[in-house]
């Protein structure tokens, strides 16, 4: 595929070409529709749509007035410091407690291990509505509903699948003799986990923990239906705000987030390559 | 070693009975069994946080909500001395309750009435049978002025339902504690004195919905695997470092936000949005016959398939690089064409990756609920949205706990069949 | 300090507004120092916070959360009182869900003469309220209308504007989309008016299975043009994109788009349905939570708090003595009189909402009407 050898007949040529011109359609088709929303956030009126001045690439109609309204509105504010003051203790809890469990599960002789597996990843199996009702319900009657702690408590819930899965995957291709190399050493066990262990799963247990914050700074269904207006999320006031009052705001918004998620993109991509080149399986 | 050695000599009284011993003297069995033991505990202890927090976090939530699909106390509570009386009544024969039945009932009403709780259980009867609702308020409204005596033809003077015997079967086949009407509603069938029937057609919702959810995911799971294919073998197929680039284009999406993809499909979607101006600006369609591509199926689909494509293309791509390109080149120098060497040779292998990729995204839009909400319309909508619509707007829990308990069901099943197929451990993220 | 200085300026300056002193607020005893109130969000929350909860913060010292679950008030509330803890003093809803609530008991019943402020002139709040106190648990605030705006610039319409309700079902003359909310209260009683039945036989025949049909069988004339809303905002916002020509709303909502942001809208007040909101306060509050609740609302509704609202939002104030306060928008300063759904202009041909019979006939009809729109 990647290049045509010389012999290639006329047909095979052209559908070398079509090929990746549908590729490209394609490719286009998942990237547009993010891309478009960029220089439609900078829109000097409030359309959702180019105007006659953007598209002559006046400078007069592009402004930064939806950034400006993000940043001065008290309700996006609030909006962006519940998102950010939700997720980061929702990550840690289920960093936490995944990483620990991946260890735990990667034992060779774990009883149920199965059954233990499927209950621990149902979160990101149930549906998302199941999930916020169930919660609903029970986190009213425990007093859990419309705080903090309830929200934070569901977002870890639904983070922890993310680590463990990520965290098992680097403990998969662990080698064994490396911790009874560092026993027969005299290491202790603890003093073999932080020094062997721990070194080879970071990039498993940093790129679960991106998972598990995204899970939590993207989440809407469960904090619509748990928290009250004091936990209102970003994603929450997209959400109202795509239902109600569309503002180009949400833009303005939606393209920091883009923002947000290229660096935590980048971050990821760094960190496989670490943890190839740490686990020899390619060259760096 | 030198030690076991001595312990050897020192012990001396090492039974020669042909067990294999460890060094202090134990069976060896026993000793594994210990250390087996040991790895069990420890590895228990370092599970036992995570899975104690997704119990109570996750796992009891929805038992506790899945319970509510079956749970039928209102009735019991709100008129038990009713209850009580009417397990006397044969529903068969052809007459109403006795005096005491009516007696009962004014007796609860009373209590339920000065509690304000009357209400709640017409809104809970007027599921099964449409007009409970409004009886039960209109004689809450009478009780307090009822005189001793003769209650039942005062009843009957408040409401004339009061005299219909099908208004006291209703009570009688539902005040069991259990139920299983709100399965029957989500299979829109309904209990009535000729037992088990499906509902009048204009009242049938949830079987059709059922059915567009799976047609619809079915849709979106097919359109991803038509433009994910093609993705997952260019970039199984171009060199490292620009399929890495290319990558980029793929995980993009998948990272960004479910919201901001969301808004985005609205913009480009609207009838003033940035594809029908594009097309009246380049005169394929005129200013008033712009396309109606959103609040409807379309709007769902193209915007769902956008939003799951990842996940079509991630285990393909997984997939498809562990192929090893000896066998097309093998086939092809046996005389097979191109296009046979990819359909016979090459694409059979891919069949896992395309069993996983479609699973997950079919798991995954079965359930979805914010897309179809914003994007859907009244069409495109699905099963997620019924539920949610009646926990916060109808407030017929139990009716939405029915209808969560069969959608949880058919994820379930799929979710044992991509265990099976691919295996939970196997599942791959970025 | 600074803030009561203030504010008190900022009313000063606005005619016919006293200003209230904290002398003449009568102490709260042992009472919550915090409270959470519930509304709808967006302007009307806005008007409500100007109006009412900014001066009696700066009056009282009393900390107020502000929530937008209106829309949500019955599930939520009844899901609290399920679990015992209820986190909400004072909400606003609809009166038909406050009667619900009231129903169901869980919102406390009020005694409007000793729990809410008489008018100036000493006529007690039973009577300066009226007719507008559909519940015993209910607090009326506004007087508002569920009515129809439409784009004054619709090319195919050859310079036709609609003039009366049933353009909404009139596709030849009037095409285009519409807006309608997703529900079948008012829908229903439209489609029957414009079905050739008589305003007054409207709830007669809807009691009857054909009644619904036929609504319904009207309804569907329309159905793939109707675009369904479930958020007041939506139409505005529908309206201005000119995703739809015409679309059913609350007149507030219209108003803010039709003189705030000055987009080609005009109303249709023909058969505008009147409704009421208020305030209710959930049962199962602290003692000290409910005076809190009670001491807030009292001074909420009274006299010249629910003129003052009219400054920020065009819905009528529920009391007939606040009437003759109403004066100018605070920031357009236009008069907000003839934009009052009461205004008799705009009332020529209103129909009016039969609570309690929706009250009865609720369950049936929603889900009738959710089944039909699924279809």
């Amino acid at each position: 595929m990647s290049a045509l050898p010389p012999y290639a007949s006329k047909t095979q040529i052209a559908w070398h070409y079509t090929f990746r011109a549908i590729c490209g359609l394609i490719f286009f088709f998942l990237i547009f529709p993010i891309i478009v929303i960029v220089p439609l956030s900078f829109n000097a009126e409030d359309f959702f749509t180019f105007t006659p001045k953007m598209l002559a690439l006046d400078p007069e109609g592009y402004s930064f007035k939806h950034y400006q309204d993000f940043f001065t509105n008290p309700d996006w504010q609030q909006a962006l410091y519940n998102s950010i003051t939700i997720a980061p203790v929702a990550t840690l809890l289920a960093t936490a407690f995944g990483t620990l469990a991946a260890i735990g599960l990667s034992q060779s002789h774990v009883p149920f291990k199965s059954a233990i597996m499927a209950i621990l990843i149902s979160p990101m199996i149930v549906p998302l509505i199941i999930s916020a009702a169930g919660m609903y319900f029970f986190y009213s009657r425990i007093g859990l509903q419309g705080t903090y702690l309830g929200v934070v408590m569901a977002h870890a819930a639904l983070g922890t699948p993310f680590v463990i899965i990520t965290v098992t995957a680097t403990l998969v291709g662990f080698d064994r003799s490396l911790t009874r190399a560092s026993a027969s050493m005299g290491a202790d066990p603890v003093r073999t986990f932080f020094k062997v262990q721990m070194p080879l799963i970071i990039p498993g247990v940093v790129s679960g923990a991106l998972f598990a914050f995204i899970t939590s700074f993207d989440e809407v269904v469960v904090v619509l239906f748990l928290g009250s207006a004091s936990q209102k999320t970003l994603p929450w006031q997209m959400f109202t705000g795509l239902r109600e009052q569309i503002s180009p705001t949400i833009l303005a918004v939606a393209t920091l987030m883009v923002a947000i998620s290229i660096v935590l993109l980048t971050v990821l991509e760094l960190l496989r390559r670490r943890s190839e080149r740490l686990r020899g399986l390619t060259p760096g | 070693m030198s030690s076991t050695n001595e312990d050897h000599v020192s012990n001396g009284t090492m039974p020669d009975d042909g067990i294999m011993r460890a060094a202090d003297g134990t069976p060896l069995k026993q000793r594994l069994a210990k250390a087996l033991r040991r790895e069990k505990l420890r590895s228990f202890l370092l599970i036992a946080p995570l899975l104690l927090f997704i119990l109570l976090t996750f796992v009891a939530p929805i038992a506790d909500m899945l319970f509510r699909s079956v749970e039928n106390n209102i009735v019991e509570d709100t008129i038990p001395r009713t209850v009580e009386a009417l397990a006397q009544w044969d529903p068969e024969y052809d007459q109403l309750p006795d005096e005491a039945v009516f007696k009962a009932l004014h007796d609860d009403l009373q209590i339920a009435v000065a509690e304000r709780i009357h209400t709640r259980l017409g809104s809970r009867l007027n599921y099964e049978s449409s007009g409970m609702s409004g009886l039960f308020r209109k004689t809450g409204r009478r009780i307090k002025r009822m005189d001793e005596g003769d209650y039942k033809a005062q009843f009957i003077a408040a409401d004339k339902d009061w005299g219909d015997l099908e208004t006291w079967r209703v009570i009688r086949r539902f005040s069991a504690p259990y139920t299983a009407g709100y399965f029957l509603s989500a299979a829109d069938a309904e209990r009535t004195s000729e037992g088990i029937e499906l509902k009048p057609e204009n009242e049938r919702v949830y079987l059709m919905l059922f059915g567009r959810t799976l047609t619809m995911s079915i849709a979106i799971t097919i359109s991803c695997l038509l433009l994910g294919f093609p993705i997952a073998y260019l970039l199984a197929h171009l060199p490292l470092k620009t399929s890495n680039m290319l990558m980029i284009l793929v995980l993009l999406p998948f990272w960004t936000s479910l919201l901001v993809r969301t808004s985005a499909w609205k913009v480009l979607l609207q009838q003033q949005g940035v594809i029908n101006d594009f097309l009246v600006w380049i005169r394929l369609i005129d200013d008033a016959n712009r396309l109606v591509m959103i609040n409807n199926q379309t709007g769902t689909i193209i915007a769902m398939t956008h939003i799951l494509l990842p996940f079509m293309i991630l285990p393909l791509f997984s997939v498809m690089k562990t192929i090893a390109p000896y066998y097309v080149r093998a086939a092809k120098s046996l005389g097979a064409n191109d296009w046979t060497a990819f359909w016979r040779v090459y694409f059979p292998q891919t069949v896992p990756g395309i069993g996983a990729g479609a699973i997950l995204v079919f798991i995954l839009s079965i359930g979805y609920y914010i897309t179809p909400e914003l994007v859907g319309g009244t069409s495109g909508i699905f099963i997620s949205n019924r539920i949610a619509y009646h926990i916060s707007s109808s407030l017929n829990w139990g009716l939405a706990a029915a209808l969560g308990t069969i959608l949880l069901a058919l994820v379930m099943l799929l979710f044992y069949l991509y265990d099976k197929i691919v295996g939970i451990d196997n599942v791959k993220l970025g | 300090m600074k803030m009561k200085t203030l504010l008190m300026a900022a009313a000063a300056s606005v005619a016919f507004t006293v200003p209230v002193t904290s002398e003449e607020l009568e102490p709260c005893d042992n009472c919550a120092d915090e409270m959470t109130i519930v509304s709808w969000g967006g302007a009307y929350s806005n008007s409500q916070i100007k109006a009412y909860s900014e001066p009696y913060s700066a009056l009282t010292g009393v900390k107020i959360v502000n929530d937008e679950s209106s829309n949500e008030a019955v599930a939520k509330l009844r899901a609290m009182n399920e679990a015992g803890n209820v986190t909400w003093d004072v909400v606003d809803v609809v009166a038909s869900d406050a009667i619900r609530l009231c129903d169901e008991g869980l919102a406390e019943v009020i005694d409007p003469d000793s729990d809410l402020a008489a008018a100036p002139d000493g006529t007690p709040a039973s009577e300066d309220f009226g007719d507008l106190l559909v519940s015993e648990c209910f607090i009326p605030q506004i007087v508002y209308s569920t009515t129809f705006g439409y784009r004054s610039d619709v090319a195919e319409w050859n310079g036709k504007e609609p003039t009366d309700i049933c353009a909404v079902f009139d596709l030849e003359n009037f095409p285009g989309k519409r807006s309608l909310e997703k529900r079948p209260i008012n829908n229903l009683e439209w489609a029957l008016l414009c079905d050739g039945v008589a305003k007054d036989d409207v709830y007669n025949v809807l009691e009857t299975e054909e009644g619904v049909a036929q609504a319904l069988a009207k309804l569907a004339t329309i159905k793939d043009q109707v675009v369904w809303w479930s958020a007041g905002a939506e139409t505005p916002q529908l309206l201005a994109d000119g995703e739809v020509v015409m679309g059913s709303t609350y007149n507030g909502r219209l108003f803010s788009v039709i003189e705030e942001q000055d987009q080609p809208v005009k109303m249709l007040w023909d058969a505008q349905v009147f409704d009421l909101d208020g305030w209710i306060i959930p049962t199962g509050l602290s003692e000290e939570r409910l005076n809190r609740a009670k001491h807030y609302v009292k001074f909420a509704t009274d006299t010249q708090r629910l003129a003052d609202q009219a400054k920020y939002i065009s819905y009528g104030p529920a009391r007939q003595s606040s009437a003759p306060l109403v004066g100018k928008h605070a920031e357009l300063g236009i008069e907000m009189g003839p934009h009052m759904p009461t205004d008799p202009a705009n009332a020529k041909n209103t129909f009016l909402y039969n609570y309690e019979w929706w009250a009865d006939n609720r369950d049936d009809l929603d889900a009738k009407f959710q089944a039909w729109l699924a279809q």
